[in-house]
């Protein structure tokens, strides 16, 4: 067995024993229903995790991406409310903009050879300040494109659970990242940067290059996630999604990458994504949890995760005496 | 010419490392460049590769003026290069390290079963049939991962091929390995620029030879019409000291270590050692023979999982390296590439290194203290660096080396244990490391030595025991140890399997 899997494999299976646990205890959570509404309403976690797994990979962190999916949110509220522009036409802007903010800050990095964690920090609070300037308020959007097609559109499961539109969006983007991770020439680079930046520049990587796109990727998926947010709440506040950031590198730990690059899966992210929706889930449905157990649980978790990341390495450099 | 360098010159703050150095490569030689450790032989490869940006200097290859930027540039260019430190990515697979950048692709996937196909083809030939490229390169043995290097090298290589010391971690067999990949390449007229401390290597495969010395050109011969001393008398700028023949050998001082049955399943078989004071033992063997596996589990590397060590004041437990270093043992391990140097410490900080963690965080060694053993060490060991607070990452390769060895050396234990201690040292240290040797000795210290040299071994071992297939064959005493008696305890009933590698 590949040892670098044993992680993903590790996710799945705990994703797996939670779910039984929970069927178990409400039978009702294995429904379409319920599987569709973890879908949706951990859609704009998913996409902007999906960024966050290629920036780890690397090696690097990306800390600017809530303050990103709360401006990009404000930005479209603002231009449908002050513009007649078709909401189609400001999403591109907007994917225009915060992908540009991330090879910016991605050339920073590379250019200036500062650390990621300083310069997404200061990028975390440029956007915020920039969701500021726009409004300072929560502003709704009222568009009929988002009422009736971008909320409304879904596909109707058997058991009557919804895939709906942002759902997708989310699994697209799972499936984008991996083909974009395991089956590109970019995908191998991200992970040569994250296995040792000197080495990887001494085997013809292009650093600079691959530097900036893996910035600029992680802001188009966190425009992207910002556009999914805002079908999902229907309004713009620069308030919003804060600490998202954290919650991300949260779920692409849980997913059974090491936080410190060169190995992981995109599609362990997801289970890690769909792992928190369930405890939240879990805690709605109980009703007399308080919401705070999520986040004790998504601490436990990770410690667990940590903690066998640990053991596996140990047991894999075992393995590997034996068969030596 | 295929390749001709005029004037290089690249300065690095505080250090001249190449001052106006000429070289020129012809289609279908190898050029062997030499020179001490520091002479600027790295700089130089990585000045015409692109890794450094050279103050002045021009490059011509094949008539034509080229300035590559980046490593890539230079292997779009046709220059494949192994560099003297990398080791390529562990956290790939092999298979991606040999095609990496070159991935077959369709409709801009990577083919994972093309790229299978390419990496054994790649493969083909350096007689690694037992490696499985879709495993992580890192779960294979340095030498292993070394070939791979050459092997990917080789397949970028259009026009010209540089290895800076590809043999420093490769047993004979390995090397006679690349030594024929080598001369195939340059019957196919590349041009091969190798860079070694191994002086018979040299003479056996090189045509040419260049002499660099404080970043200045000596000199460039035909190997052929340069013999040894003249060759070592361009490389150290004086003679070489008179090599102090033989060590006398001593036996029968006080017994100080007990090692009964010590075992490592997979790893060796059981062993007894006794150790004295004052005494070198030689360990020879091919590589991967159990040489390397003794001194781990020796120090606790690879906990022993059978067997016992006392001395004196009874048991000592050799469950993990702390233990060890904690009852007097030393370690300067072979693979100082991946465990050795921290690079961004400078050189006084890592000499400190092992003693201040043998005497606890809480007692800080005084830094006049740790400064007078840091230059004590540069004079003794003849370690090349402005001063004991420049970074080690910026010594040269056999420099950086050699400050690993004063780390271990500075702890001064009762019993060292040294890994090919004069791997990618030049021939002037390589005299210096053995003479220190025997001044330890002379004050009790013991010595495992291991070495793939055989003259090394025998001009330092007091007894020399062989291993072989992961079991102690034989020791050899006093007048015994000799080149052929080594060899044939090596060889003796071998086996048509042999020793490979893991
Ligand atoms: N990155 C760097 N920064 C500062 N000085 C450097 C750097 N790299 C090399 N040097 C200096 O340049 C000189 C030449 O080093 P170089 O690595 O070329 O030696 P070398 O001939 O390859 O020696 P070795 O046989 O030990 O590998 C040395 O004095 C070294 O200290
Ligand atoms: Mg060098």
């Amino acid at each position: 067995m590949n040892a670098r899997a044993l992680p993903l494999y590790a996710t799945i299976a705990i994703f797996l024993i939670a779910y039984l646990i929970c069927y178990i205890q409400f039978p009702a959570m294995l429904s379409t229903r319920v599987i569709g509404n973890l879908l949706t309403d951990n859609a704009y976690l998913g996409v902007v995790a999906v960024g966050m797994t290629i920036v780890i990979l690397s090696g690097g962190i990306d800390l600017s991406v809530g303050s990103v999916i709360a401006f990009s949110g404000v930005f479209i509220a603002v231009m449908l409310r002050d513009t007649g522009l078709h909401p189609l036409i400001v999403f591109v802007l907007l994917l225009a903009v915060t992908t540009a903010f991330g090879a910016a800050m991605g050339g920073l990095i590379h250019g200036l050879a500062m650390p990621p964690f300083i310069v997404t920090l200061a990028g975390m609070f440029l956007a915020r300040g920039a969701a500021y300037m726009l409004t300072i308020d929560s502003v709704p959007i009222d568009h009929t494109f988002y009422d009736d097609v971008l909320q409304d559109a879904y596909y109707r499961m058997p058991g009557g659970g919804r895939l709906t539109l942002i759902g997708v969006v989310m699994l697209l983007s799972v499936a984008g990242g991996m083909t974009l991770a395991h089956r590109t020439r970019f995908g191998t680079a991200v992970y040569a940067l994250g296995g040792g930046q000197q080495t990887a520049r001494l085997m013809g990587v292009a650093v600079g290059r691959t530097t900036v796109l893996i910035y600029a990727f992680s802001g188009l998926m966190a425009g992207l996630s910002g556009i999914v947010f805002s079908i999902y709440t229907g309004s713009g506040y620069p308030l919003a999604t804060v600490g998202t950031e954290l919650t991300a590198i949260a779920t692409v730990v849980i997913g059974g990458t090491i936080l410190t690059g060169g190995a992981g899966y995109v599609f362990g992210t997801l289970v890690g994504v769909m792992t928190m929706g369930l405890i939240q889930t879990y805690i709605v449905f109980d009703g007399s949890l308080s919401s705070w157990w999520t986040k004790i649980v998504i601490g436990l978790l990770l410690l667990l995760f940590i903690l066998l990341q640990k053991g596996l390495l140990i047991f894999g450099r075992k393995q590997r005496d034996i068969a030596a | 010419m295929l390749l001709t360098i005029e004037d290089l010159t690249k300065t690095f703050p505080g250090t001249v490392a190449l001052d106006g150095v000429c070289f020129d490569l012809r289609a279908g030689e190898v050029h062997a460049l030499l020179g001490e450790n520091g002479a600027g032989k790295s700089t130089l490869v990585k000045c015409l590769t692109g890794v450094h940006a050279r103050d002045s200097g021009t490059i011509w290859l094949e008539g034509k003026e080229i300035s590559p930027a980046s490593t890539l540039e230079a292997q779009e260019a046709g220059i494949g290069t192994v560099y003297q430190e990398v080791n390529l990515l562990p956290n790939l697979t092999v298979a991606e390290n040999l095609t990496f950048g070159r991935q077959p692709t369709r409709f801009g996937m990577v083919s994972g079963r093309k790229m299978r196909a390419e990496a054994e083809a790649m493969l083909a030939g350096y007689g690694l049939d037992h490696v499985n490229v879709t495993r992580e390169l890192g779960t294979y043995s340095v030498a292993v991962q070394q070939i791979v290097a050459i092997a990917r090298a080789v397949a970028l290589s259009g026009k010209v091929l540089i290895l800076d010391e590809p043999t420093a971690s490769l047993d004979a067999r390995e090397t006679e390995t690349l030594f024929q990949v080598v001369r195939g390449l340059r019957e196919r007229g590349l041009g091969i620029v190798f860079i070694s401390h191994f002086l018979d290597q040299v003479f056996e495969i090189s045509d040419r030879l260049t002499v660099l010395r404080n970043g200045r050109h000596i000199t460039t011969a035909d190997t052929a019409g340069m013999d040894r001393l003249e060759l070592i008398h361009h490389m150290l700028g004086h003679e070489l000291e008179e090599a102090e023949g033989r060590r006398r050998h001593r036996q029968g001082g006080v017994e100080r270590l007990q090692v009964r049955g010590l075992a490592r399943r997979g790893k060796i078989e059981p062993f007894d050692l006794t150790v004295r004071e004052g005494e070198v033992i030689g360990l020879a063997g091919l590589l991967g023979s159990g040489r390397t596996e003794t001194a781990d589990v020796l120090f606790g590397r690879t906990p022993p999982d059978r067997g016992d060590a006392t001395d004196a004041d009874g048991p000592i437990d050799l469950r993990t390296p702390r233990t060890a270093i904690a009852a007097g043992f030393g370690y300067a391990p072979e693979d100082r590439k991946t465990d050795g140097v921290i690079a961004d410490l400078s050189v006084r900080e890592n000499i400190a290194l092992a003693l201040q963690a043998r005497r606890g965080w809480t007692k800080p060694i005084p830094r006049a203290e740790q400064r007078r053993l840091a230059n004590d060490y540069i004079r003794r060991l003849d370690i090349r660096t402005p001063g004991a607070e420049k970074a080690v990452g910026d010594l040269s390769g056999g420099n950086q080396q050699k400050v690993v060895l004063a780390r271990w050396l500075a702890m001064n234990p009762r019993f060292l244990i040294l890994d090919e201690p004069t791997r990618g040292i030049d021939v002037g240290a390589h005299a210096e490391i053995l003479k220190l040797i025997g001044e330890l000795t002379a004050q009790g210290m013991s010595i495992l030595l291991i070495s793939s040299e055989f003259d090394e071994l025998i001009a330092a071992s007091d007894r020399v025991i062989v291993v072989r297939d992961r079991r102690h064959v034989s020791e050899l005493v006093g007048e015994e140890i000799e080149t052929g008696r080594i060899i044939d305890a090596i060889a003796a009933h071998e086996n048509g399997e042999g020793a490979m590698t893991p």
